[in-house]
C-alpha cells in the first residue's frame, strides 16, 4: 500500500513543479548574439540582465492587429485563378502546385491504395477470427460435456506460412521499385534545365533569401518571390542550427544544415502565394518560422527583382527616424543598403515592400511594426531581437522611417 | 528496506515496473499540458520555452524511463520463471542496473526541480528527445539542461546494458533440463533478441553522448560545423541507436502478445519456428535501417533508395508475426478477458502503425510527412497502440502471478475501452493534421490552415485516456487489498511460471522443473496428447 501512496505523492509533486513553473511565467532569456558571434559581430547584450518582468502598471500586452490569413485573402482577391490562401489544404500535401509535389502526391495515392487493401484484408481476418472465436467459445460453453475441453491445436502450416512470406515480399518489391522510380525523377543532384538558382539561409527564427545575378545580388527575408513556370534550384544553407524548408504544395521538405549544402527544387504551376514553415525543431520560436513563396508572372517577377536591387529610399521627411536607426544598435544586425551592413537580422532595405514581419506571422502595418520594434519579445517570446528601450518619439520616428522603405 | 537491498529478480522487476509507471504518469501529465496548449490556435497556456521542455521531457521519459524499464522489468520477472531458473544469472549486477536506472531518471528530473541559475541545476532540457546537433552545442543550448539530459540517459543506459548481459546469460545458461532453445517461450526469444539489440545499440548512444559531453564541456568539436565537425554525424550515431531502440521497445510487447494470445485462444502459437526466425530477422534488419529517419537530410538518391528498401524489408518479418497471431486466433475459442482485449487491440493498432510506417518508408512521401504530425501519429500507434497496450495486457495477465490476486475484470474492461477510445481520438487526427502541413514540435500553430478541428479532437482524447489510467490505478490499489485470490494458475496457461505458487517463493521453484516441449504445462495437463509428439 505504501508503494501506491508513494506513487501518488510523486505525481502530485511533479505536477506542482510543472504548475509552479507555469505560474511563474518562466522568464524568457534573451539569446541575442548567440549566432552573432559566429558571423563576427560585436556582442550586444551578453551582459545585460534578462528581460525584466512587466511592472503592474504597464499597459496590457499588445495584441497583433489583423491576421495574415485575412491579409492574404485580400491580396489574392483580385485574381480569381489564384489558389486559395486560407482554409484546410493551403499547406496540405494533396493540393500540389509544382512537379515534385505532384509526383509525390501521385505516388502517395498508389501507396495509400496498397496500404488500404492490406488494412482491409488484415483487419478483416482479425474481425472474422474474433467473431468465429467468440461463437466457438459460446458453443463450447453450452455443450461443455460432449465436446473436447480444448479446440484443435494447429501447430503451423508450411504452405500457408510460405504464402504469407512470399506475398508481402512481392508487395515490398513493387513498393521499392515505384519509390526508386519517383526518386529518380525528383531526387536530383544537378539543377533542372533552364532553372534559376536561389539561396535560402535558415536563421533562428527567420529565412534569408538571396538571388545571385550578374547585376548584383538581391537579398530579402521571409518572403520569397519566384517566377511562375520556371524551375527554382534552391540552395539550402544554415547560419546556425538545422532547419527544414517545407512548402508542401511546391515540394517535399529538405533540411538546411550548417556545414552541409543541400539542394531542392520546385516550379510553381500558377500565380499565387504558397505557405510553409520550418519543419525541423530549431529552438524556442520554431513555431514562428513561416515561409511565404510568391509565384509571380515572369514579367512581374523581373520588375520585383529590379525594385529590390535598388538602394534604399532616402526620404528627407523621415530623416529623424533614419538617424535613430543609425545611432542605435539597429545597424549592427540589419542591413539597409546605403546605411548599414549588419548580417544577423533580416535585410530591411525594402522592408515595406513585404507583407509581413516576424517571419511571416504578423501583418506588416505601422502599429504592428511599432510594437515589434518596441519589444519584439512581446510578440515573439524568446526571439533574438532585443528591445532597445526607445522613447516613444524615437519609436515613432524609426517606425515612420522603416515604413518608407519600399 | 528489504526492497532496497533486494537482489531478488522478482522484487527488482516489480520496482522496475512501479518506477516505470510513476514516470509514465509524469510523462503523461507533460503530454496533457501540450495537448492543452494545442487545443486551439494561438493559445498561451504555456510559453514556448516551457512547451519545448515538455515535449523533450515527454519523449525522453517515455522512451528511456517508461518503455525500457517496464519492458526490462517484465523480462526480469518472467525470464527466470519461464525458463525454470531460481534467479537471474547475476543477481547483484541486476540490482546495480536497476539502481543506475533510478539514479539516471532522478538526475534527469532534477533539472526540472532546480530553478534557473541555482548552482548545478539548469532548466529542463529543451532540445528534443533526439537532441540534434548543433542545437545542443554550448552556443545554442546554454546552461546545464543539455548536460542533465546527457548524463541522466548515459547513466540509465549503463543500467540497460548490464540488464541485457544478465538476460543473455540467464537465457543461454540457466534453462531448466529439457528446455532446448526451440522449446523456449516466445517471450524468452524476444527478450534474447532485445538484449542483443541493447548491447549493440546503447553503447553507440553512450559514445555519442560522451562525444557531445566533450564538445560541451571540454571544447571538443565532434558535432560543431564551425570547426569542421559534423552535425550529420550526430544523426547517424543517434539513429544507429535510435532505430534498434524502436525494436527494443516493441519486441517485448510482441512477446506479451505471443504468450497471452494463445492462452485466451486456447491454442498453441501458430508457426513457432517461423515466429522465431522472424524475430531474429527483425533483430538483424533493424540494425540496417537507421537512415530512414534522415531522408530529409539530403543523403542523395543512392542512400535514400537503399534505406527505403531495407525499411520495406523489415515489414516482411513483422507481417509474418501479425499473420501468425491471426493464425493463432483462427479457430480458437476466444476468451475476451482484459489481457486478451489489450493484445487484440495491440494487433489492430499495430497494423495501422505498420502501414503508416510503410508510407514513411516511401522516401518521397517521407519528404512530405517527415517531421509533421503524421509522424507523431505513426509512432504513437506503434509505441502506444503497440507497446503500451502490450504492457497493459501483460500487467493484467501477470499481476495475479506477482501478487496472488486478480485485477478486477469489470474495471479492466473500462480501462481498455477508455484507453482505446481516447487513444484513437488523440492520435488518429494527427495523421490528418500532419498531411495538412502541420509540423511537429511547434508550441502554437497558425489559424486558417485547417489544423484547428483536428487538434481539438486530439486534445479531447486526453481526458478520456486519463480516466482509463485513473481507473487502472484504482483497480491496482483495490485489487492489492480485496482482489479475488488468484491461485497458482488462474488462466489455465501452459508456461512454467504458472506451475509455481502466486506469488512465487524467493527461490521460484521448490524443485527445478523439467521441460518436455514448448508448453510444459500443456504436456502435464494433457498427458494423452502432449506437444512433444508434434515437435
Amino acid at each position: 500500500m505504501l508503494g501506491v501512496r508513494f506513487a501518488i505523492a510523486i505525481v502530485l509533486i511533479a505536477s506542482l513543479c510543472v504548475a509552479s513553473r507555469l505560474a511563474a511565467g518562466a522568464p524568457v532569456q534573451p539569446m541575442v548574439s548567440a549566432a552573432g558571434a559566429s558571423v563576427g559581430l560585436p556582442l550586444q547584450d551578453v551582459a545585460s540582465p534578462p528581460v525584466p518582468p512587466i511592472p503592474s502598471a504597464a499597459p496590457p500586452p499588445y495584441t497583433i492587429k489583423g491576421s495574415v490569413a485575412e491579409m492574404d485573402a485580400r491580396l489574392v482577391v483580385c485574381d480569381p485563378n489564384a489558389p486559395p490562401v486560407s482554409g484546410a489544404g493551403v499547406t496540405g500535401i494533396f493540393a500540389p502546385e509544382s512537379p515534385p509535389s505532384r509526383e509525390i502526391r501521385d505516388l502517395s495515392y498508389l501507396v495509400f491504395a496498397i496500404c488500404i487493401v492490406i488494412f482491409v484484408v488484415v483487419q478483416g481476418f482479425l474481425v472474422v477470427a474474433i467473431v468465429r472465436g467468440i461463437r466457438a467459445r459460446r458453443l463450447a460453453n453450452r455443450s461443455e460435456n460432449d465436446s473436447s475441453p480444448e479446440p484443435v491445436q494447429i501447430y503451423g502450416s508450411i504452405p500457408i506460412e510460405i504464402a504469407w512470406t512470399v506475398i508481402p515480399s512481392i508487395i515490398v518489391f513493387v513498393l521499392t521499385m515505384v519509390t526508386i522510380r519517383t526518386l529518380r525523377d525528383i531526387d536530383i543532384t544537378t539543377p533542372p534545365e533552364n532553372s534559376m538558382e536561389v539561396v535560402a539561409i535558415g536563421h533562428q527564427w527567420w529565412w534569408e533569401f538571396r538571388y545571385p545575378g550578374p547585376d548584383g545580388e538581391v537579398v530579402t527575408a521571409n518572403e520569397m518571390h519566384v517566377p511562375v513556370g520556371r524551375p527554382i534550384w534552391l540552395r539550402l544553407e544554415s547560419a546556425d542550427v538545422i532547419h527544414s524548408f517545407w512548402v508542401p504544395r511546391l515540394a517535399g521538405k529538405m533540411d538546411l544544415i550548417p556545414g552541409h549544402t543541400n539542394y531542392t527544387w520546385f516550379s510553381a504551376d500558377r500565380k499565387g502565394i504558397f505557405l510553409g514553415q520550418c519543419a525541423e525543431y530549431c529552438g524556442t520560436q520554431h513555431a514562428h518560422m513561416l515561409i511565404r513563396v510568391y509565384a509571380d508572372e515572369p514579367a512581374d517577377f523581373e520588375t520585383w527583382l529590379d525594385e529590390q536591387r535598388k538602394p534604399a529610399v532616402v526620404d528627407a521627411s523621415v530623416d529623424a527616424g533614419r538617424r535613430v536607426f543609425a545611432e542605435y544598435a539597429c545597424l549592427n544586425c540589419h542591413t539597409i543598403d546605403g546605411l548599414s551592413d549588419g548580417m544577423f537580422g533580416p535585410n530591411l532595405t525594402h522592408l515595406a515592400s513585404r507583407n509581413t514581419i516576424g517571419s511571416g506571422f504578423i501583418p506588416l502595418d505601422r502599429d504592428n511594426l511599432r510594437a515589434w520594434i518596441d519589444d519584439p519579445n512581446q510578440l515573439k517570446p524568446g526571439c533574438n531581437m532585443p528591445s532597445l528601450k526607445l522613447d516613444p518619439p524615437e519609436l515613432d520616428a524609426v517606425t515612420d522611417y522603416l515604413m518608407t522603405l519600399h | 528496506m528489504q526492497w532496497a537491498i533486494s537482489v531478488d529478480h522478482k522484487k527488482l522487476a516489480m520496482m522496475y515496473i512501479g518506477a516505470g509507471l510513476i514516470f509514465f504518469l509524469v510523462a503523461g501529465i507533460e503530454a496533457a499540458f501540450m495537448r492543452l496548449q494545442l487545443a486551439q490556435a494561438g493559445n498561451e497556456i504555456v510559453d514556448p520555452e516551457t512547451f519545448n521542455q515538455l515535449f523533450t521531457m515527454h519523449g525522453t521519459t517515455m522512451v528511456f524511463l517508461v518503455g525500457m524499464p517496464i519492458l526490462l522489468g517484465f523480462g526480469n520477472y518472467l525470464i527466470p520463471l519461464m525458463v525454470g531458473a531460481r534467479d537471474m544469472a547475476f543477481p547483484r549486477l541486476n540490482a546495480f542496473g536497476f539502481w543506475l536506472f533510478i539514479f539516471g531518471g532522478l538526475l534527469l528530473y532534477f533539472s526540472y526541480v532546480g530553478a534557473d541559475g541555482l548552482y548545478g541545476a539548469g532548466t529542463a532540457p529543451d532540445v528534443g528527445w533526439f537532441a540534434y546537433a548543433p542545437l545542443t552545442s554550448r552556443t545554442f543550448s546554454r546552461g546545464n539542461s543539455t548536460d542533465y539530459w546527457i548524463l541522466g540517459i548515459l547513466v540509465s543506459g549503463f543500467g540497460s546494458m548490464t540488464t541485457a548481459i544478465n538476460f543473455i546469460a540467464t537465457i543461454l545458461c540457466m534453462r531448466c533440463p529439457g528446455m532446448k532453445l526451440m522449446r523456449m517461450p516466445m517471450i524468452a526469444w524476444m527478450m534474447l533478441v532485445v538484449a542483443f539489440l541493447v548491447l549493440v545499440a546503447i553503447p553507440i548512444l553512450t559514445a555519442a553522448q560522451s562525444m557531445l559531453l566533450f564538445d560541451r564541456t571540454l571544447g571538443a568539436h565532434f558535432f560543431d560545423p564551425e570547426t569542421q565537425g559534423s552535425a550529420i554525424l550526430w544523426q547517424h550515431l543517434f539513429w544507429f541507436f535510435g532505430h534498434p531502440e524502436v525494436y527494443i521497445l516493441i519486441l517485448p510487447a510482441f512477446g506479451f502478445v505471443s504468450e497471452i494470445m494463445p492462452t485466451f485462444s486456447r491454442k498453441v502459437i501458430f508457426g513457432y519456428p517461423l515466429m522465431v526466425a522472424a524475430t531474429v530477422g527483425i533483430g538483424f534488419i533493424s540494425l540496417g535501417v537507421w537512415a530512414h529517419h534522415m531522408f530529409v537530410v539530403g543523403l542523395g538518391p543512392v542512400l535514400d533508395s537503399f534505406f527505403g528498401a531495407t525499411t520495406f524489408l523489415i515489414s516482411i518479418p513483422t507481417g509474418i508475426k501479425i499473420f501468425n497471431w491471426l493464425g493463432t486466433m483462427w479457430g480458437g475459442r476466444l476468451q475476451f478477458t482484459t489481457p486478451m482485449l489489450f493484445v487484440t487491440g495491440f494487433v489492430a493498432m499495430f497494423v495501422i502503425g505498420g502501414l503508416t510506417g510503410i508510407m514513411l518508408a516511401t522516401v518521397p512521401m517521407d519528404w512530405q510527412l517527415s517531421d509533421s504530425y503524421f509522424v507523431v501519429g505513426h509512432f504513437h500507434y506503434v509505441l502506444f497502440g503497440g507497446t503500451v497496450f502490450g504492457i497493459f495486457g501483460a500487467l493484467f495477465y501477470w499481476f495475479p502471478k506477482a501478487t496472488g490476486r486478480l485485477l478486477n475484470e469489470r474495471l479492466g474492461k473500462w480501462t481498455f475501452w477508455l484507453l482505446f477510445i481516447g487513444f484513437t481520438l488523440t492520435f488518429m487526427p494527427m495523421h490528418v493534421s500532419g498531411a495538412l502541413g502541420m509540423p511537429r514540435r511547434i508550441y502554437t500553430y497558425e489559424a486558417d490552415r485547417g489544423f484547428e478541428i483536428w487538434n481539438l479532437i486530439s486534445s479531447i482524447g486526453v481526458p478520456v485516456q486519463m480516466a482509463g489510467v485513473a481507473i487502472f490505478l484504482w483497480n491496482v490499489g483495490r485489487s492489492l487489498r480485496r482482489g479475488e485470490v488468484a491461485g497458482d494458475d488462474p488462466w489455465d496457461a501452459w508456461t512454467l511460471e504458472w506451475s509455481t505458487s502466486s506469488p512465487p517463493p524467493e527461490w521460484n521453484f521448490d524443485r527445478i522443473p523439467t521441460c518436455t516441449s514448448a508448453r510444459p504445462l500443456w504436456d502435464r495437463k494433457h498427458p494423452e496428447d502432449p506437444d512433444a509428439h508434434y515437435e
